[in-house]
């Protein structure tokens, strides 16, 4: 058979144009982020020193350091993912290996998804309701670590469940074939294979979790408090809320510029390490399943 | 010897479609049974129907009986049916060795049943893996992950990870389709030596192996069982035209 040759050269002119497409905006999100990254790190990088990092704010948070907000933005992320991870990655279980398909199950996934797009002050309203106010919590670690869990909890329910999707049937057939059941092959094949996967979902809900304010508006966060918490039943600072709070209200707006920006500075640096740690984990688990 | 397994009248429906049609058929112990015919006939659904893997699939029914060792597997406890499918192993098509280490695939069948006696594992790794003859291309690197194998090895993985908890049946499906035809003429040379100990059913497409390897050869055509006899009556003398047209190449 012959091809005429103006339709090759056409089509490879197609081929080149969409590749140079998709390539040009690859390299432009990859810029718009470094972009990004670079006008916080000028502007940030002066002002982080290491009395930045564990001084408390003196002078109506215009000097001084932003140590008790670090250690509020930690306690708040473990807190989410304590309670995030493991319900989530329960709910994914149960959803792709133990629901059958049919009304009930396509309910569940349909509301999961629904979840994931309700707008996080909605959260912060509802974690108020519910965790502050019902269940008596008063503002609170516990409380904020709940709403920011439940924020949390559709990314991972939603992971862990393509991660389960994602093995290979051949693998459970061949454990029921050995008389394995199905709690046995779950535990020791499925979630094995799953894991880098699962991993990354707690990647994404980590990052997502720690830069969120709304949530832990009125759940949480402390305008200033002049000792760190104590107990899950005292509030914290946090990151994201101490940039809003001084980038928007107080009096001396301008003067607390530089430690708006140093604090956003240290908020990316906080989850690109988180970031690069799981990722991390996650080739070494992925390694490991494959060698193990 | 007596009929290990034995089917009477089984149908298979899979919602609407109709797979198995009243089959009635005995396997006798230490065999080797083959199941030929064209694709789509029922074979590998024939095959599951002896470790109730059918059960998995949603909206299958089944009528008839299924005995094994004279008892109706269909009509066990459900939480019975983990302690039947340790007793009647399966081989795939495709290797489908876990992502573990050689030996922790063999050991697996071990440690479900709750064995933990790490000397009795290690005997009884080395023990099926030279019984699939693989122990001597795998005694230096047990602690390797199974995918470093070639397929060949790893089907004969699967096969030891088969043997390990001892059923009295093995059921093949295919299991040197995917292989080449020197890792094949291995397999079959296992099948050969098994079957002093096990009950074999293997499905096959490949007529040649069906006769080297088999005792009885049972010929499925749309759902149907058309014709079951020694493996030597239906090469050489089939009484079906079906059957005939089948091996001789002239349909399927
Ligand atoms: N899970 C299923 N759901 C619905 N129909 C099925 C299912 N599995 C098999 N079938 C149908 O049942 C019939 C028998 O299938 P089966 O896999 O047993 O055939 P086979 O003889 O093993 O074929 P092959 O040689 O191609 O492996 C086929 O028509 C197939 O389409
Ligand atoms: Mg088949």
């Amino acid at each position: 058979m012959t091809f005429p040759e103006s339709n090759l050269r056409r089509k490879k002119l197609g081929q080149a144009l969409m590749f140079g497409l998709a390539r040009a905006i690859s390299y432009g999100i990859v810029a718009i982020l470094l972009l990004i990254l670079f006008f916080i790190v000028k502007q940030g990088i002066g002002v982080v020193n290491w009395r930045f990092l564990t001084a408390m704010p003196e002078n109506g948070m215009t000097q001084g350091g932003i140590f008790p907000a670090i250690v509020g933005t930690l306690y708040l992320v473990a807190g989410s993912m304590l309670f995030a991870f493991p319900v989530g990655v329960m709910a994914g279980i149960y959803v792709n290996e133990y629901a059958k398909e049919g009304p009930v199950k396509r309910f569940v996934k349909m509301m999961t998804n629904n979840l994931a797009g309700v707008p996080s002050i909605i959260f912060g309203l509802f974690g108020m309701a519910l965790f502050v106010n019902e269940l008596n919590f008063g503002a609170s670690i516990l409380a904020g670590s709940l709403t920011l869990g439940l924020l949390a909890l559709p990314i991972v329910i939603r992971t862990t469940e393509e991660a389960l999707k994602s093995v290979d049937d051949t693998f459970r057939q061949a454990s029921y074939a050995l008389g394995g059941s199905k709690l046995y092959t779950v535990r020791k094949v499925v979630l094995p294979i799953a894991l880098p996967n699962i991993l990354t979902g707690l990647i994404l809900a980590v990052g997502r979790v720690s830069g969120e304010t709304a949530p832990i508006l009125f759940t949480v966060a402390a305008y200033f408090l002049p000792k760190l918490p104590g107990s899950v039943f005292d509030q914290c600072m946090a990151l994201p809320y101490h940039l809003y709070v001084i980038s928007t209200s107080g009096t001396q707006i301008e003067a607390s510029r530089p430690m708006a920006y140093g604090t956003a500075f240290v908020l990316v640096v906080i989850v690109l390490i988180v970031n690069i740690l799981a990722t991390l984990l996650r080739n070494y688990f992925g390694k490991k399943v494959k060698m193990n | 010897m007596g009929n290990k397994l034995e089917t009477i009248d089984v149908n298979l429906y899979y919602g609407d479609f109709h797979a198995l049609k009243g089959i009635s058929m005995f396997i006798s112990e230490n065999s080797v049974t083959a199941l030929i015919g064209p694709s789509g006939c029922g074979k590998s659904t024939y095959l599951r129907l002896f470790n109730r893997m059918n059960d998995l699939i949603p909206n299958t029914r089944i009528e008839g009986q299924v005995l094994l060792d004279g008892e109706d597997i269909y009509q066990i406890k459900p939480s019975k049916i983990d302690h039947l499918r340790r007793n009647v192993g399966m081989v795939f098509q495709k290797p489908n060795p876990f992502p573990k280490s050689i030996f922790e695939n063999v050991a697996y069948g071990l440690r479900v049943n709750g064995i933990t006696d790490k000397s009795f594992i290690g005997a009884q790794v080395e023990k099926t893996l030279r019984q699939a003859v693989l122990w001597e291309e795998v005694k230096d690197k047990l602690k390797k992950s199974a995918f470093e194998l070639s397929g060949g090895q790893q089907q004969r993985l699967c096969i030891a990870r088969a043997l390990a908890i001892e059923p009295s049946v093995i059921l093949m499906d295919e299991p040197a389709s995917s292989l080449d035809p020197i890792s094949t003429g291995k397999i079959e040379d296992l099948i050969f030596e098994l079957k002093n100990l096990y009950t074999i059913i293997v499905v096959t497409h490949n007529m040649q192996q069906a006769g080297r390897v088999s005792d009885y050869t049972g010929f499925f055509y749309l759902g149907n069982l058309i014709e079951f006899d020694k493996t030597k009556k239906i090469f050489t003398n089939p009484s079906k035209p079906e059957t005939e047209n089948y091996i001789t190449g002239r349909f399927g």
